[in-house]
């Protein structure tokens, strides 16, 4: 067993090998004793300085990322875009540099364009965690959401997995698929033909548009928030109404009964309640929704320790 | 490089046993007392130490658990490689216990530092003691002494002192070996 990432950044899935991902699952279970104990800190970090830089709006990853990092002791430095210099013009690469300027050694990023936690990655020196790239990438999440399923169900190998809804816009579904899939998960895809990514067959999957077959095939269920932000960018609508959306592709209590078994079900927030999902299943026994979120904290301070161990101090600008 | 052997069978048994009498003198009743391994190697001892004193004592049992001290680490950035961690079962405050750290190797008090650091997030006990199986005596870079000394051994940079167990290792035994330079 390995004891150190085989890669400096955390850019995206794919550049993760099953042995990292098994040792971030094994840290993070470290931490998860760590959140329990009563004093929920840890001075791993002491000497590490972290930016979190948000151009994009973040409600949960940012506070879990900021969380994490305070419980791991760092020192942190919060930036969004709607109150920063990127409004005046500044490019990406000088925005950060001058961040760097200041002596930070770690960065993680929020950003609206794909490719643009790679695109630092390859210009500044830094460690840098992709929080999230417009519809790339979201590795943390794809993490969070397979230890909750490897802590609900005892594993992930051999495990069918649907990824429900709006698949075209999700950066969360990319990495789940590509996260999963090395873990030896199953993955169905199911949603509507327009919100359906041209090529998706190509990564391995099954694909479905009907949510009755995907649900009585999957032991958990991802359902996944329709974006309503990125709708109609083409100027063409993708579905009708939410309405409609609802009533094929929401998971309800009916719904949920009519597979007649327990599934788990999945959410990576925030939720539209009634659209993707309604109340009573969201808050119910199957749902792994908040401990999605409990998992998330755990699972980016073992990504933040495990980057920060191989930081040099002494080759440190 | 042959590896001498300082310490086997029944002299091992014996030196065991001796720590748990030492302890009872010096705790009496165990009541209010708490056991806690080291992880990785301290905990071998530890759990040790819990079977012979529920033994003698004749107790139910002994306030006992284990701490991991990865995240707690000074050398986290200096080593080739990042530790993994081990588990923590800790489930017990420790307000106002008579703490006993265990360890197998007292070397340069590094790992008892944050042994004491990591334990501090579970309570303030009354008092703390360190109990070390081997104490390698003029190694120490923090000031850090043992209370209860199973064996000290007086060895030299390049040496390495390794405990087995029977329960771990299939054996009981102490040796010191030369590391390759």
């Amino acid at each position: 067993m390995s004891d150190q990432l085989s890669t400096k950044h955390l850019l995206g899935i794919g550049e993760l090998t099953p042995e990292d991902i098994e040792l971030i699952f094994r840290t993070a279970d470290g931490f998860k004793e760590v959140l329990s104990r009563p004093i929920k800190k840890v001075p791993s970090l002491r000497d590490i300085t972290v930016a979190n830089l948000f151009f994009e709006n973040s409600t949960r990853t940012r506070i879990s990322f900021e969380l994490a990092e305070k419980r791991l002791s760092a020192d942190i430095i919060n930036f969004s875009s709607s109150s920063s210099s990127t409004k005046k013009g500044e490019t990406l690469i000088d925005t950060v540099n001058n961040i760097l300027a200041m002596k930070v050694d770690m960065v993680v990023m929020r950003h609206p364009d794909p490719g643009a936690a790679v695109f630092l990655s390859r210009h500044v020196e830094a460690r840098i965690i992709n929080a999230g790239d417009g519809t790339h990438a979201h590795p943390t999440q794809a993490l969070l959401d397979a230890y909750s399923i490897r802590e609900r169900l005892g594993k992930v190998k051999g495990v069918k997995v649907a990824i429900v809804g709006d698949i075209l816009h999700s950066r969360v579904a990319l990495s789940n698929i590509q996260c999963l899939r090395k873990l030896g998960a199953e993955v169905m895809l199911c949603g509507p033909t327009t919100l359906m990514p041209r090529h998706a067959a190509s990564l391995g999957v099954r694909i479905s548009h009907d949510l009755d077959e995907a649900l009585r095939w999957c032991d958990v269920a991802n359902m996944l928030r329709i974006q309503l932000e990125r709708q109609g960018g083409d100027g063409v609508a993708n579905f009708p109404t939410l309405r409609e959306y609802a009533m094929l592709f929401g998971l309800d209590r009916r719904r949920y009964e009519a597979i007649g078994r327990d599934i788990v079900i999945m959410h990576p927030g925030p939720i539209n309640r009634g659209v993707e999902i309604t109340s009573d299943v969201a808050d119910s026994g199957a749902s792994i929704i908040l401990d999605q979120v409990e998992n998330g904290v755990a699972v980016r301070m073992a990504v933040l320790y495990l980057l920060a161990g191989g930081i040099d101090r002494s080759v440190r600008q | 490089m042959q590896a001498l052997t300082l310490l086997e069978s029944t002299a091992f048994e014996l030196t065991v046993q001796r720590l748990c009498h030492e302890l009872i003198e010096d705790h009496g009743h165990l009541g209010s007392t708490a056991l806690i391994g080291l992880q990785p190697r301290g905990v071998y001892f530890a759990r040790r130490l819990k079977k012979e004193l529920l033994k003698i004592t004749g107790e139910e049992q002994i306030t006992y658990g284990e701490l991991d001290i990865t995240f707690h680490r000074d050398d986290f950035r200096q080593r080739s490689v990042t530790a993994a961690p081990a588990t923590t079962a800790l489930n017990f405050s420790l307000d106002d216990r008579r703490v006993v750290l265990i360890d197998d190797v007292l070397f340069t008090g590094r790992s008892i530092r944050a042994g004491l650091d990591a334990m501090l997030s579970f309570g303030r006990p009354r008092s703390v003691e360190l109990m070390v199986f081997i104490d390698r005596r003029f190694s120490r870079q923090l000031p850090i002494q043992a209370d209860f000394v199973g064996r000290s051994v007086d060895s030299i940079d390049g040496q390495h002192v390794t405990v087995e167990w029977k329960e771990s290792d299939g054996v009981d035994r102490v040796s010191l070996k030369q590391m390759p330079r």
